[in-house]
């Protein structure tokens, strides 16, 4: 790798950003973004725009905080005891932890999959259609039936369980689960859906039907994937930002972060010195 | 791979899903508020239990005393044979000098306001004093159960004369050993050191918590060591095949079988087959004991369960036979937990009633037992007898025993609580 | 004399002991390291040997001697005495020639009495001194074969450790035996029930009157053990009780586990614990006492008429007992629900209440299941709030405000006071256990069954 010798680590700490000319408009900005767990500070100084109708990646070692990021974003940190979040993370200028927010409508608009695939001791139908219902997004049951038929569509699994739509979500193998999974978060609508590691609980056959799904998810939705995979990281996104020990170190186009790193952390994780 | 065309959601307007979400939130609020509702409820059922019970027994924690002189003359008792004195006349002597001036029937109710024991009372105290013979006796004499009644407030003297237990005559005596001052209330030390009477004023626990430590002291001395080996032999040296695994689901299920069942064990198998005593402290032991063993032997497991195998290996490394390695080594850091889980057992072994009933441990007995073969009560037993009895001082009796009753269990399980803060260690 | 005897093996075992380590040490002072066992277990396989078969012979000596005593006394009457006599009166008799003996005198005893009384005197001397000598012979049998295999290389460990072994064996077999006992004693009894009493008229009847045979030889009549009311009113009484304790436990349970704070659980969670501590027969003091007497206030204000002891304040107070028994096993069953279905729901945008009832009480549903049916057994099972505070009669009716008796209040009024074994009136009692003993053993089977497969589900 060719590349000029990356910055030398600055006193006080600034994320090295590289603007990107080509790429979609941010709805999702967050800033300044701190994290308490109890007295133990877990982020510090969060700031970074999530471009809209494409793939943003979160890389970095283990405990790093990138995950802790991701589930401030639909607020999923709100069911940890002692937990506390400063800054502002706002969606279409309007701030996601503001006391008014509904956080009940805020997940229908940001929508997760999990590390594990959780698909709910359920028939697959009843999986994808949770959302729908309790949310009155169909009128009647017709209306219903389509919107699961099409949100399984788009995750890739209709083919598959056509013909047992009734059958347990939980008998499915790994892979498909996690596209039900999938499956019930698009059900809903979401115009964001975040990924926590997605594929780390599967084989890699599994993984690159998920990652070829992401890839086309990306027209209609802005999807953003913590991974601790490089590789990953680098065939699905667009962005990256690579986060160490709480802070974000380096964010920018992923073709910029891979080859030509101006962060020396970065460089390191990325060549498998720190990780 | 598929066709990915508009956003699924063909029907979502944004008044109608606030509205929705409304109702949602509502929905969420009402499931809180039933769950709050549960649990005051669950919670309130138990304070009613708890003040019925301290309203209705505190009264029993003191007993109306009326003292009284006795003219112990020697006309009456010989010196040389005390015991066969005419106590009957010395008491009515006594009762004429305190409302003098009485005629006729009021004179017989007034020999009713002292407890109906009184001439023994007075017999046995000159029994254990002979000195004073001749001479003139004060004794705090307990007043039959509706005097004490009535100096309790329970019954109400405003009620019209027909429905109260006692009519104006005898709430004249009664007011009149008041104006003598002769009627105190002090702690009644009588419902801890008597046994059980057919008086209430009488009627102590003395026999039923001897009764209950027998059979308590039964049930552990079989329970706890049996217990123990059996499950150290299920846990660290039976082979896992099925018939200990039938013997694992038969402990669990054992747990559950109905107490009376046990009753019925206890009266085809040791009273009928084996002839032991009815009523006695040794068959409620056995039969607690037989109901406590799987609690003891599902505890012991746990704790076992809990201690690390590393320690096992450790002594095994250095060549202890498997004996040695759970005498010296996994019993006694498994102990704490034993102890916590046996206490616990033996307090719900304290309340159990329905089998004590069906091998006759709710005889009428007027004296604590002696031992483990001599007709007994127990503590629940006796709150049962009580509570079938129709005198009023027997309700709050019964009330009283209870409280007695639960300050015993609830300093079994504070002593098992205290157990287990303290010494059993997390791993 | 007994205290005696058993002072004496513990003293004998003691010498045994002592006796054994001493030869223990003197292999150690000789030969060493090459010594296979530690002086101790040299001294507690002697005592062993001693003390423990003299101490069975002493238990089973005690068991059995009543028997063999009476089975001699009644052999040893002059002939014809007792023939025609029933059981019972076998036993009345038995018991008189026994008071006799003990020097309390009812009345005039017959010659025959009183020649059977010194009999028994003599029979029970003969049999306290003959298990004397026969403890002593045996422990001096077993001491003295257990000294001779004392030698250095001799493994006296274990040997302690195979008594030990066999020891927690038959210990563990007690759970067992004690299962068999239950199932023998009330199957034996029931089939000499259903000898006097068919089995369709028991199970199907619609009568019961067990208190009609007065006199013990005489049979009962027909429909009077027909046990129908009994069983219903049992279910009535069980089912007013789940009614209340169903949904405050598991509601309760819902709240603690999904929506209380840690303080508050551990407030009331302990708070909760001390419903399933109190005794059941203060339960059916308050039952009694309180409950009972506002039911039937109540339903006078309402223009109902309430029994006395109706089926609805024993149901109720039931309930409350029962309540615990749900709740906390409805608590573990919804803790067990892995974490990720609750983020799962929560991320869906569902509100906890959503995430409650569709998710979690769904897949919890199982181990509330299991919950709930040992509740049940419990209630079924449970005796002394129904006998203090249900009827005696029993009534063909689903009505609450009625009164009912149940299973487990005829089996105590049966079996209360004099018990004569051979009285359909107190046979039918075992009846009636080994009924509760099925019906409670298969809801606890399936339940225990729904709860493991549960718990195996999400490990």
């Amino acid at each position: 790798m060719a590349n000029p010798a990356p910055t030398p680590a600055m006193e006080s700490f600034q994320t090295v950003r590289t603007a990107d000319a080509n790429a979609n408009p941010a709805r999702l900005k967050a800033d300044g973004v701190n994290v308490f767990y109890g007295e133990k500070q877990a982020l510090f100084d969060v700031s970074i725009d999530i471009p809209e109708k494409s793939v943003s990646a979160f890389i970095g070692p283990s405990g790093c905080g990138k995950s802790t990021f991701l589930r401030c974003i639909n607020r999923m940190n709100d069911s940890i005891e002692g937990c506390r979040v400063t800054g502002d993370i706002t969606l279409d200028g309007e701030n996601l932890y503001d006391a008014r927010l509904d956080v009940v409508e805020l997940r229908a608009r940001i929508g997760m999959v999990f590390q594990k695939p959780n698909p709910f001791p359920k028939s697959i139908f009843e999986n994808v259609a949770y959302g729908p219902k309790i949310h009155g997004l169909a009128r009647d049951k017709t209306d219903l039936e389509e919107i699961v038929v099409s949100s399984l569509k788009k995750a890739g699994l209709f083919e598959e369980v056509k013909d047992r739509l009734h059958a347990p979500g939980t008998g499915l193998s790994g892979g498909q689960q996690q596209r039900l999974c999938i499956a019930r978060a698009i059900a809903v609508g979401p115009e964001v859906i975040l990924m926590d590691e997605p594929c780390s609980a599967l084989d890699p056959i599994a993984t690159a039907i998920i990652e070829e799904l992401i890839d086309e998810l990306r027209e209609n939705y802005t999807i953003v994937i913590v991974t601790h995979s490089m590789q990953q990281a680098a065939r699905v996104s667009q962005k990256t930002a690579f986060f160490h020990l709480g802070k974000l170190i380096e964010e920018g186009p992923t073709e910029g972060i891979f080859t030509n790193p101006r962060e020396k952390r970065t460089q390191d994780y990325i060549t498998g010195r720190i990780g | 791979m598929t066709d990915i065309t508009a956003p699924s959601v063909t029907f979502a307007d944004p008044d109608r899903m606030a509205a929705l979400r409304r109702r949602r939130y509502a929905a969420d609020l009402r499931l809180r508020f039933y769950g709050i509702a549960a649990i005051c409820t669950a919670i309130g059922l138990l304070g009613i239990l708890v003040t019925t019970l301290v309203i209705g027994g505190y009264s029993a924690f003191t007993q109306t005393h009326i003292r009284v002189a006795f003219d112990i003359s020697e006309d009456l008792v010989d010196r040389g044979d005390p015991a066969q004195g005419r106590w009957r006349t010395v008491v009515s002597d006594a009762i004429e000098e305190m409302f003098t001036g009485v005629e006729g029937a009021d004179m017989r109710a007034a020999g009713q306001i002292l407890t109906n024991n009184t001439q023994f009372i007075v017999r046995d105290a000159v029994l254990r004093n002979p000195g004073v013979i001749g001479s003139t006796l004060v004794l705090e004499i307990p007043a039959a159960d509706p005097y004490d009644q009535l100096n309790k407030g329970v019954i109400n003297r405003d009620l019209p004369e027909s429905r109260r237990r006692l009519n104006d005559g005898q709430i004249a005596l009664w007011d009149v050993l008041v104006e003598q001052g002769r009627v105190s209330r002090p702690f009644n030390w009588a419902l801890f050191f008597n046994a059980d009477s057919r008086f209430p004023e009488l009627a102590g626990l003395a026999g039923a918590i001897t009764g209950s430590f027998y059979a308590l002291l039964v049930c552990f001395v079989i329970s706890f060591p049996v217990g123990i080996a059996a499950a150290v032999y299920l846990e660290e040296f039976a082979p896992r095949n099925r018939l200990t695994d039938i013997v694992e689901v038969n402990i669990n299920n054992l747990a559950a079988v109905p107490s009376i069942v046990f009753g019925l064990l206890g009266l085809a198998v040791f009273l009928q087959t084996f002839g032991l005593p009815r009523s006695a402290p040794l068959v409620g032991g056995l039969v607690l004991a037989l109901m406590t063993l799987p609690t003891i032997i599902i505890v012991t497991r746990a704790s076992l369960k809990a201690v690390p195998p590393s320690i096992r290996e450790a002594a095994l490394g250095m060549g202890a036979s498997r004996h040695q390695v759970i005498m010296h080594h996994v019993l006694p850091l498994a102990l704490p937990g034993i102890l916590t889980g046996t206490i616990i057992g033996l307090a719900q072994a304290l309340g159990e009633t329905a089998p004590l009933l069906l091998i006759g441990m709710n005889a009428f007995i007027t004296s604590p037992p002696g031992g483990v073969m001599e007709a007994s009560t127990a503590l629940p037993t006796q709150i049962f007898i009580w509570a079938d009895s129709p005198e009023r001082g027997f309700v709050a009796r019964t009330s009283a025993g209870i409280l007695v009753l639960l300050g015993f269990l609830i300093t079994m399980n504070a002593v098992a609580i205290f157990l287990r803060q303290h010494l059993q260690r997390t791993w | 004399m007994l205290g005696y005897l058993v002072l004496a093996i513990i003293v004998f075992s003691l010498a045994a002991f002592y006796v054994g380590r001493s030869a223990g040490n003197r292999f150690v002072a000789v030969e060493g390291a090459a010594t296979h066992s530690l002086p101790g277990y040299h001294g507690a396989f002697v005592a062993i040997w001693v003390g423990v078969p003299a101490l069975v012979l002493v238990l089973l000596w005690l068991l059995f001697q009543e028997t063999v005593i009476d089975g001699l006394l009644l052999a040893g009457l002059p002939a014809g005495a007792i023939d025609g006599l029933s059981a019972a009166q076998t036993r009345l008799l038995l018991s008189e020639i026994k008071n006799v003996a003990g020097g309390r005198m009812f009345g005039t005893p017959s010659e025959m009495v009183l020649e059977a009384a010194q009999t028994y005197l003599r029979w029970q001397g003969i049999a306290g001194w003959a298990m004397i000598v026969v403890a002593v012979a045996i422990m001096l049998i077993g001491g003295f074969l257990a000294y001779t295999r004392l030698a250095p290389r001799f493994r006296a460990r274990h040997g302690v450790e195979r008594f030990v072994t066999a020891f927690m064996i038959f210990c563990s077999a007690a759970a067992i035996l004690t299962t068999l006992g239950i199932i023998v004693s009330l199957v034996y009894e029931s089939l000499q029930f259903f000898a006097m009493v068919p089995a369709h008229e028991f199970f199907f009847g619609l009568n019961w009157e067990p208190q009609i045979p007065i006199r013990d030889d005489q049979v009962a009549g027909a429909g009077a053990f027909g046990a129908v009311p009994v069983f219903l009113g049992t279910l009535l009484i069980a089912t007013i009780a789940m009614i209340i304790a169903i949904p405050v436990g598991i509601f309760s349970a819902i709240y603690l586990v999904e929506y209380a704070d840690k303080n508050v659980r551990n407030f009331i969670k302990p708070i909760l614990e001390i419903l399933a501590g109190v005794p059941t027969v203060v339960y059916g003091f308050f039952a009694v006492l309180t409950v009972a007497p506002a039911i039937r206030q109540a339903g006078n204000l309402l223009g109902l008429s309430t029994s006395p002891n109706s089926a609805l304040a024993a149901g109720l107070v039931m309930g409350i007992m029962v309540i615990p028994f749900i709740s906390s096993l409805s608590d573990d069953a919804l803790r067990a629900v892995p974490r990720s279905l609750r983020d799962g729901s929560l991320a869906m945008g569902a509100t906890r209440g959503e995430t409650i009832t569709k998710v979690l009480v769904p897949a919890a549903l199982p181990g509330i299941m299991g919950g709930v049916l040992l509740a049940f057994s419990r209630a079924i099972g449970e005796t002394m709030i129904v006998v203090m505070a249900a009827g005696l009669i029993a009534t063909m009716t689903i009505n609450p405000l009625d009164s009912v008796t149940t299973v487990t209040v005829q089996i105590v009024t049966l079996l209360i006071g004099d018990t004569a074994f051979d009285s359909p009136k107190t046979l039918a009692a075992f009846a009636l256990g080994l009924v509760l003993f099925v019906v409670t053993l298969c809801l606890n089977v399936v339940a225990l069954t729904i709860v493991r497969k549960y718990r195996e589900q999400y490990d």
